[in-house]
Protein backbone atom coordinates (compact mmCIF):
# COMPACT_ATOMS: atom_id res chain seq x y z
CA UNK A 1 0.00 0.00 0.00
CA UNK A 2 1.01 3.78 -1.05
CA UNK A 3 1.62 5.98 2.25
CA UNK A 4 -0.38 9.02 2.16
CA UNK A 5 1.11 12.22 2.97
CA UNK A 6 4.00 11.02 5.43
CA UNK A 7 5.26 14.43 5.46
CA UNK A 8 2.55 15.98 6.91
CA UNK A 9 1.80 13.16 9.13
CA UNK A 10 5.65 13.18 10.53
CA UNK A 11 5.15 17.00 11.52
CA UNK A 12 1.88 16.12 12.87
CA UNK A 13 3.32 13.52 15.10
CA UNK A 14 6.53 15.15 16.04
CA UNK A 15 4.88 18.52 17.49
CA UNK A 16 2.84 16.17 19.64
CA UNK A 17 5.31 14.76 20.83
CA UNK A 18 7.50 17.37 22.03
CA UNK A 19 4.93 19.50 22.98
CA UNK A 20 3.81 16.15 25.09
CA UNK A 21 7.55 15.90 26.34
CA UNK A 22 7.90 20.07 27.67
CA UNK A 23 4.66 19.63 29.09
CA UNK A 24 5.95 16.87 30.86
CA UNK A 25 9.10 19.20 32.17
CA UNK A 26 7.12 22.44 32.94
CA UNK A 27 3.64 22.05 34.35
CA UNK A 28 4.04 21.94 38.36
CA UNK A 29 0.90 19.28 38.90
CA UNK A 30 1.73 15.94 38.54
CA UNK A 31 -1.44 14.47 37.15
CA UNK A 32 -0.79 17.41 34.25
CA UNK A 33 2.57 15.78 33.57
CA UNK A 34 1.35 12.39 33.32
CA UNK A 35 -1.42 13.60 30.78
CA UNK A 36 1.22 15.33 28.75
CA UNK A 37 3.47 12.03 28.79
CA UNK A 38 0.46 9.53 27.44
CA UNK A 39 0.10 12.38 24.66
CA UNK A 40 3.64 12.16 24.10
CA UNK A 41 3.96 8.01 24.21
CA UNK A 42 0.30 7.66 21.79
CA UNK A 43 2.28 10.20 19.40
CA UNK A 44 5.34 8.36 19.44
CA UNK A 45 3.24 4.91 18.67
CA UNK A 46 2.28 6.88 15.30
CA UNK A 47 5.43 7.75 14.60
CA UNK A 48 6.23 3.83 15.16
CA UNK A 49 3.54 2.90 12.65
CA UNK A 50 4.89 5.31 9.83
CA UNK A 51 8.33 3.56 10.40
CA UNK A 52 6.91 0.10 9.76
CA UNK A 53 7.04 -1.25 13.17
CA UNK A 54 3.03 -1.62 13.81
CA UNK A 55 4.09 -4.64 16.59
CA UNK A 56 5.83 -1.90 18.89
CA UNK A 57 3.25 0.58 18.30
CA UNK A 58 0.78 -1.55 19.46
CA UNK A 59 3.31 -2.92 22.84
CA UNK A 60 3.69 0.84 22.83
CA UNK A 61 0.13 1.73 23.57
CA UNK A 62 -1.02 -1.38 25.72
CA UNK A 63 2.11 -1.60 27.66
CA UNK A 64 3.35 2.18 27.98
CA UNK A 65 -0.05 4.35 27.59
CA UNK A 66 -2.25 1.41 29.12
CA UNK A 67 0.13 -0.20 31.58
CA UNK A 68 2.93 2.44 33.25
CA UNK A 69 0.86 5.13 32.91
CA UNK A 70 -2.06 3.92 34.67
CA UNK A 71 0.41 2.58 37.33
CA UNK A 72 1.91 6.25 37.71
CA UNK A 73 -1.64 7.75 38.04
CA UNK A 74 -2.57 5.30 40.87
CA UNK A 75 0.56 6.03 42.35
CA UNK A 76 -0.11 9.87 42.30
CA UNK A 77 -3.64 9.44 43.53
CA UNK A 78 -2.06 7.07 46.38
CA UNK A 79 -0.24 10.05 47.70
CA UNK A 80 -1.19 13.30 48.86
CA UNK A 81 -0.92 15.84 46.40
CA UNK A 82 -2.39 18.51 47.91
CA UNK A 83 0.29 18.69 50.75
CA UNK A 84 3.38 18.32 48.03
CA UNK A 85 2.17 21.11 45.41
CA UNK A 86 2.43 23.54 48.04
CA UNK A 87 6.04 22.54 48.19
CA UNK A 88 8.61 24.04 45.87
CA UNK A 89 8.37 22.07 42.27
CA UNK A 90 11.98 23.11 40.85
CA UNK A 91 15.17 23.27 42.28
CA UNK A 92 17.72 25.99 41.65
CA UNK A 93 19.75 23.45 38.77
CA UNK A 94 18.51 25.30 35.74
CA UNK A 95 21.79 26.66 35.04
CA UNK A 96 23.09 22.98 35.61
CA UNK A 97 19.96 21.81 33.39
CA UNK A 98 20.87 24.23 30.73
CA UNK A 99 24.53 23.39 30.67
CA UNK A 100 24.13 19.60 29.92
CA UNK A 101 21.03 20.15 27.64
CA UNK A 102 23.27 22.64 25.57
CA UNK A 103 26.58 19.69 25.97
CA UNK A 104 24.04 16.78 24.69
CA UNK A 105 22.97 18.86 22.31
CA UNK A 106 26.44 20.00 20.67
CA UNK A 107 27.08 16.39 21.05
CA UNK A 108 24.39 15.22 18.94
CA UNK A 109 24.87 18.01 16.20
CA UNK A 110 28.65 17.67 15.95
CA UNK A 111 27.86 13.49 15.00
CA UNK A 112 25.20 14.24 13.43
CA UNK A 113 27.02 16.93 10.67
CA UNK A 114 29.86 14.91 10.96
CA UNK A 115 28.21 11.42 10.06
CA UNK A 116 26.03 13.12 7.60
CA UNK A 117 27.42 10.47 4.82
CA UNK A 118 26.26 7.50 6.82
CA UNK A 119 22.53 8.03 7.13
CA UNK A 120 21.26 7.82 3.54
CA UNK A 121 18.39 10.36 2.62
CA UNK A 122 15.71 7.64 2.17
CA UNK A 123 13.91 4.80 4.33
CA UNK A 124 12.94 1.86 2.14
CA UNK A 125 9.91 0.30 3.03
CA UNK A 126 9.91 -3.72 4.67
CA UNK A 127 6.96 -5.84 4.68
CA UNK A 128 4.76 -5.01 7.31
CA UNK A 129 2.29 -7.64 6.91
CA UNK A 130 4.82 -10.17 8.11
CA UNK A 131 6.13 -8.01 10.92
CA UNK A 132 4.77 -9.31 14.17
CA UNK A 133 5.21 -12.83 13.19
CA UNK A 134 8.85 -12.74 12.37
CA UNK A 135 9.23 -11.07 15.74
CA UNK A 136 8.04 -13.77 17.24
CA UNK A 137 9.97 -16.31 15.60
CA UNK A 138 12.92 -14.11 16.54
CA UNK A 139 11.86 -14.37 19.91
CA UNK A 140 11.13 -17.43 20.08
CA UNK A 141 13.78 -18.67 18.23
CA UNK A 142 17.31 -16.24 18.65
CA UNK A 143 16.63 -14.74 21.51
CA UNK A 144 15.16 -17.86 23.68
CA UNK A 145 17.31 -17.10 26.28
CA UNK A 146 16.79 -13.15 26.74
CA UNK A 147 13.04 -13.89 26.42
CA UNK A 148 13.27 -16.04 29.73
CA UNK A 149 15.29 -13.60 31.61
CA UNK A 150 13.16 -11.04 30.38
CA UNK A 151 10.18 -13.02 32.08
CA UNK A 152 12.41 -13.77 35.39
CA UNK A 153 13.23 -9.79 35.66
CA UNK A 154 9.54 -9.38 35.28
CA UNK A 155 8.93 -11.65 38.38
CA UNK A 156 11.40 -10.50 40.05
CA UNK A 157 10.07 -6.53 39.94
CA UNK A 158 6.72 -8.09 40.76
CA UNK A 159 8.09 -9.69 44.40
CA UNK A 160 10.01 -6.54 45.00
CA UNK A 161 7.20 -4.26 44.41
CA UNK A 162 5.02 -6.40 46.66
CA UNK A 163 7.60 -6.41 49.40
CA UNK A 164 8.73 -2.83 49.38
CA UNK A 165 4.69 -0.79 49.19
CA UNK A 166 3.58 -3.51 51.77
CA UNK A 167 3.27 -2.23 55.38
CA UNK A 168 4.04 -5.29 56.86
CA UNK A 169 4.89 -8.84 55.38
CA UNK B 1 9.57 10.13 2.92
CA UNK B 2 10.88 11.48 5.76
CA UNK B 3 14.66 10.80 6.14
CA UNK B 4 16.33 9.23 9.23
CA UNK B 5 17.75 12.29 10.23
CA UNK B 6 14.47 13.90 10.89
CA UNK B 7 13.34 11.00 13.52
CA UNK B 8 17.48 11.22 15.46
CA UNK B 9 16.75 14.86 15.86
CA UNK B 10 13.66 14.30 17.32
CA UNK B 11 15.01 11.57 19.55
CA UNK B 12 17.84 13.59 20.65
CA UNK B 13 15.28 16.26 21.47
CA UNK B 14 13.41 14.06 23.76
CA UNK B 15 16.32 12.84 25.37
CA UNK B 16 17.44 16.25 25.92
CA UNK B 17 13.99 17.26 26.70
CA UNK B 18 14.16 14.31 29.36
CA UNK B 19 17.70 15.12 31.15
CA UNK B 20 16.20 18.74 31.78
CA UNK B 21 13.16 17.38 33.68
CA UNK B 22 15.67 15.11 35.95
CA UNK B 23 17.87 18.13 36.39
CA UNK B 24 14.95 20.83 37.82
CA UNK B 25 12.12 19.07 39.30
CA UNK B 26 12.21 18.29 42.87
CA UNK B 27 9.11 15.89 42.92
CA UNK B 28 10.16 12.32 42.61
CA UNK B 29 6.93 10.99 40.73
CA UNK B 30 8.14 13.59 38.00
CA UNK B 31 11.30 12.58 37.81
CA UNK B 32 10.54 9.23 37.07
CA UNK B 33 8.42 10.75 34.53
CA UNK B 34 11.74 12.35 33.05
CA UNK B 35 13.05 9.07 32.79
CA UNK B 36 10.13 7.25 31.03
CA UNK B 37 10.63 10.23 28.29
CA UNK B 38 14.67 9.39 27.75
CA UNK B 39 13.76 6.11 27.44
CA UNK B 40 11.09 6.57 24.84
CA UNK B 41 13.40 8.64 23.30
CA UNK B 42 16.10 6.44 22.57
CA UNK B 43 13.51 3.58 22.05
CA UNK B 44 12.76 5.59 18.91
CA UNK B 45 16.19 6.07 17.74
CA UNK B 46 16.19 2.07 17.87
CA UNK B 47 12.98 1.64 15.93
CA UNK B 48 14.32 4.32 13.24
CA UNK B 49 17.71 2.88 12.51
CA UNK B 50 15.66 -0.97 12.22
CA UNK B 51 13.33 0.81 9.71
CA UNK B 52 16.56 2.11 8.01
CA UNK B 53 18.63 -1.16 7.31
CA UNK B 54 15.74 -3.50 7.71
CA UNK B 55 16.30 -5.07 10.50
CA UNK B 56 14.32 -6.65 13.27
CA UNK B 57 16.45 -6.61 15.62
CA UNK B 58 16.41 -3.17 16.56
CA UNK B 59 12.47 -3.71 17.53
CA UNK B 60 13.15 -6.36 19.26
CA UNK B 61 15.61 -4.65 21.41
CA UNK B 62 12.54 -2.20 22.37
CA UNK B 63 10.39 -4.57 22.96
CA UNK B 64 13.35 -5.75 26.14
CA UNK B 65 13.85 -2.17 26.86
CA UNK B 66 9.85 -1.88 27.49
CA UNK B 67 10.52 -4.59 29.46
CA UNK B 68 13.42 -3.14 31.35
CA UNK B 69 11.37 0.50 32.10
CA UNK B 70 8.05 -1.74 32.71
CA UNK B 71 9.91 -2.99 35.67
CA UNK B 72 12.09 -0.35 36.54
CA UNK B 73 8.69 1.43 37.17
CA UNK B 74 6.79 -1.23 39.08
CA UNK B 75 10.24 -1.08 41.53
CA UNK B 76 10.40 2.68 41.40
CA UNK B 77 6.66 3.23 42.15
CA UNK B 78 7.10 0.75 45.11
CA UNK B 79 9.72 2.69 46.56
CA UNK B 80 8.46 5.75 46.02
CA UNK B 81 4.43 4.52 48.00
CA UNK B 82 7.75 3.68 50.65
CA UNK B 83 9.10 6.74 50.85
CA UNK B 84 5.82 8.72 51.37
CA UNK B 85 4.94 6.61 53.96
CA UNK B 86 7.68 7.07 56.09
CA UNK B 87 8.67 10.39 55.29
CA UNK B 88 5.59 12.07 53.92
CA UNK B 89 7.28 14.05 51.10
CA UNK B 90 7.88 13.39 47.71
CA UNK B 91 10.31 16.29 47.48
CA UNK B 92 14.01 14.75 46.85
CA UNK B 93 15.60 17.50 48.66
CA UNK B 94 14.01 16.05 52.00
CA UNK B 95 15.06 12.52 50.86
CA UNK B 96 18.60 12.90 51.83
CA UNK B 97 18.92 9.88 54.41
CA UNK B 98 18.80 6.08 54.09
CA UNK B 99 17.56 5.90 57.61
CA UNK B 100 15.08 7.68 59.54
Amino acid sequence: MQPVATTFFFYFLAALTLAGGVLVITRKNPVHSALALIIALLAQAGLYLMLYAPFVAGVQIILYAGGIMVLFLFVIMLVNLERSQREEQFNKQWLLGIIAATALGALFITIFVRGRAIFPVHIAAVAEESNTQEIGLMLYGNYMFTFEIASLLLLVAIIGAVVMAKKRI
Amino acid sequence: MVPLSNYLALSGILFGCGVIGFLIKRNIITIFMSIELMLNGVNLSFVAFAAQWHALRGQIFVFFVMVVAAAEATVGLAIIIAVYRTRETLNVDRVNLLKL
